[in-house]
């Protein structure tokens, strides 16, 4: 029914390959902060601050005289870092929760969705402002809110899945030869819902990243001296009639990141499950 | 129905009180007194007791709950730690700012969405789709914090259109009110904009695809018309779930683009409760958003059932 013009694969393939060069440089940046930047972060100095690009600071200083890619380098670190943590809680206690669910149905299904249902009553930057409240600002409050919110988005994707999939030929033949429900779900199940599972990872990555920004733009994520784009933006805030040009550098730079790993996203869900749509949530 | 509808309603009840005790409980079992941290070095036994008391600190853990819960439900969410002023106020003030905003919000959101949605999928595979879901890519990428910071360069430094002096109040009608919640609107309409034109696209495809649309056309109507009367109404019906569903992620987002313009509202009485410590407002206003995002889910679920009986004899969820 859906005919697939030239131009549509065309566009599907440019999603995978854009996407992945985007997600590339911002893992790029991240990676490479660890070892070199084009100057220290601690390198500061209020007689260049404020200064525009030039062939020594490429992106200019900040309000601080501090080299603005040097920063964002580091900034890309602390939204990696933060993201992949909360990405891997999401999947490590999710995707088993989903599973299990799917697997055993009855009361533990019952119980699975509403835990589900409770954490999807607060919406992820709420309840970071509820952890922020506990234990103050700091990089862990980002990874817990957001990765508490992942666990229920994984659950719900796993589960929907393995539901799809356990009505599967293959599924049935196991249990016919006379597997154990856990067997079928590890060695039949999960194997096969590991692509809506992926697809998921790559958008709940680039939430992360706009959760952890918005976080840290409030002054509850990454506190100083640690780097975030977050705070970048907000410090670049204070001084828009000075320098107008200060929040171009960080907005870009988490526009450019979630771009990326959306159309990652797209581009491996094209490949693996045509038919799927991952859930939009924030 | 009756059955959908009470085991439904049953559902909901419990999510709330589970998040109701997850809410009281975070905050109950906080290291510190939040009565020791107020008073400093310098309270003596006495007043501390006399603190703990106001702030409803005293008693066993199960009273202290239920007392919370009775005062949610009958309005009285105690006194402000900060303010010294009836909590339930302090939020009627803040409501006055963040309801409109959220709802204007979803208004500009809709609007940008449904003529861009249906658009796509009338052109599906064509440039006119690729330029709508280019756009929805960048808005959904685009942080509403961003996008505000970029408006007031541009509408209020640049061009002046809109000054940032602060929130002007409903007392001189509401021209000057709207007009200063225009931006901030619109800066949290981008990203919702970005979500339902994906979702319009998608639901208008399924729609087109219909025996009743085909039938439409073969009776000899217009496009236009078949577009109006058969593929739009029927299109609405999942558009409307999710613009449901994202109230609460809207209600989020209100706190960061608040923080932005500097909207006296909800968020920022949050933000500032949560440096004050002032852990009874935390309480109140997290406790008011969950139990307004469960109760939207719960009345997108009933009219959803409503519209479609394939729901109600679904699997309860």
């Amino acid at each position: 029914m859906n005919r697939i013009s030239p131009l549509h694969r065309a566009v599907q393939q440019r999603n995978l390959m854009i996407g992945g060069i985007l997600t590339l440089v911002t893992l790029g940046m991240a990676l490479l902060s660890l070892h070199w930047t084009p100057h220290s972060p601690l390198d500061l100095s209020p007689a260049r601050r404020l200064a525009g690009p030039s062939a020594v600071y490429w992106l200019g200083t900040d309000h601080q005289g501090r080299d603005t890619l040097t920063l964002i380098m580091i900034g890309a670190r602390n939204s990696v870092a933060v993201g992949l943590a909360a990405v891997a809680i999401g999947l490590g206690i999710g995707v088993p929760l989903g599973l299990s669910a799917a697997t055993a149905r009855g009361w533990w299904d019952e119980v699975a969705g509403r835990i589900v249902d409770v954490v999807f009553a607060f919406p992820a930057i709420l309840s970071a402002m509820l952890v922020a409240a506990i234990l103050g600002g700091g990089a862990l409050t980002p990874i817990l809110a957001i990765g508490v919110f992942n666990i229920a988005v994984f659950a719900r994707v796993a589960r929907a899945a393995a539901i799809q999939v356990s009505g599967r030929e293959y599924v049935r033949a196991a249990i016919a030869l006379g597997r154990t429900r856990t067997d079928v779900a590890l060695r039949h199940v999960l194997p096969n819902i590991a692509g809506p599972v992926v697809v998921q990872a790559t958008v709940q990555f680039a939430i992360a990243i706009l959760a952890e920004a918005a976080l840290s733009y409030l002054g509850l994520g990454a506190q100083a001296p640690n780097q975030s784009w977050g705070r970048m933006l907000k410090d670049s805030q204070s001084l828009l009639f000075l320098a107008p040009t200060q929040p171009l550098a960080p907005g870009l730079a988490i526009a450019t990141a979630v771009l990326g790993l959306n159309l990652l996203g797209d581009g491996l869900r094209d490949i693996l499950d045509p038919k799927l749509r991952p859930l939009r949530a924030a | 129905m009756l059955a959908f509808l009470v085991r439904r309603s049953v559902a909901a009840l419990i999510t709330l009180t589970a998040a109701s005790v997850i809410v009281f409980l975070l905050l109950a079992v906080l290291p510190g007194d939040a009565a020791q941290v107020l008073m400093g070095t310098e309270g003596d036994a006495e007043s501390l007791a006399a603190l703990r008391e106001q702030l409803g600190l005293a008693g066993t853990l199960v009273g202290r709950y239920l007392d919370w819960v009775g005062g949610l439900l009958s309005g009285d969410l105690g006194l402000s730690a900060t303010y010294a002023t009836p909590i339930s106020g302090m939020l009627v003030d803040r409501l006055q700012i963040t309801v409109p905003l959220a709802g204007m919000a979803v208004i500009l959101s809709t609007l940008i969405a449904l003529p861009l949605g249906m658009l796509a999928a009338t052109q599906q595979n064509r440039p006119g789709d690729y330029g709508v879901m280019a756009f929805t890519q960048i808005g959904l990428a685009i942080p509403s914090f961003w996008l505000g910071i970029l408006f007031v360069l541009l509408f209020s430094i640049e061009l002046q259109w809109f000054d940032m002096a602060s929130f002007p109040g409903w007392g001189d009608g509401p021209i000057p009110a709207i007009t200063a919640l225009l931006l901030p609107a619109l800066a949290l309409a981008v990203s919702e904009a970005a979500i339902l034109a994906r979702v319009t696209r998608g639901a208008v495809l399924d729609t087109l695809r219909e025996d009743y649309v085909r039938t439409a056309r073969a009776k000899g109507l217009s496009p236009g018309a078949v577009l109006w009367h058969h593929v739009l109404r029927n299109a609405l019906i999942p558009v409307t779930t999710i613009i449901g569903l994202q109230v609460g992620f809207l209600l989020a987002g209100t706190v960061v683009v608040e923080a932005v313009f500097t909207l006296p509202g909800l968020g920022q009485l949050l933000l500032l409760s949560i440096n004050n410590r002032d852990l009874l407002v935390v309480q109140a206003i997290v406790m008011l958003a969950a139990a307004f995002v469960i109760l939207v889910n719960l009345v997108v679920d009933i009219l959803y059932a409503l519209i479609d009986p394939r729901v109600r004899r679904g699997a309860g969820r």
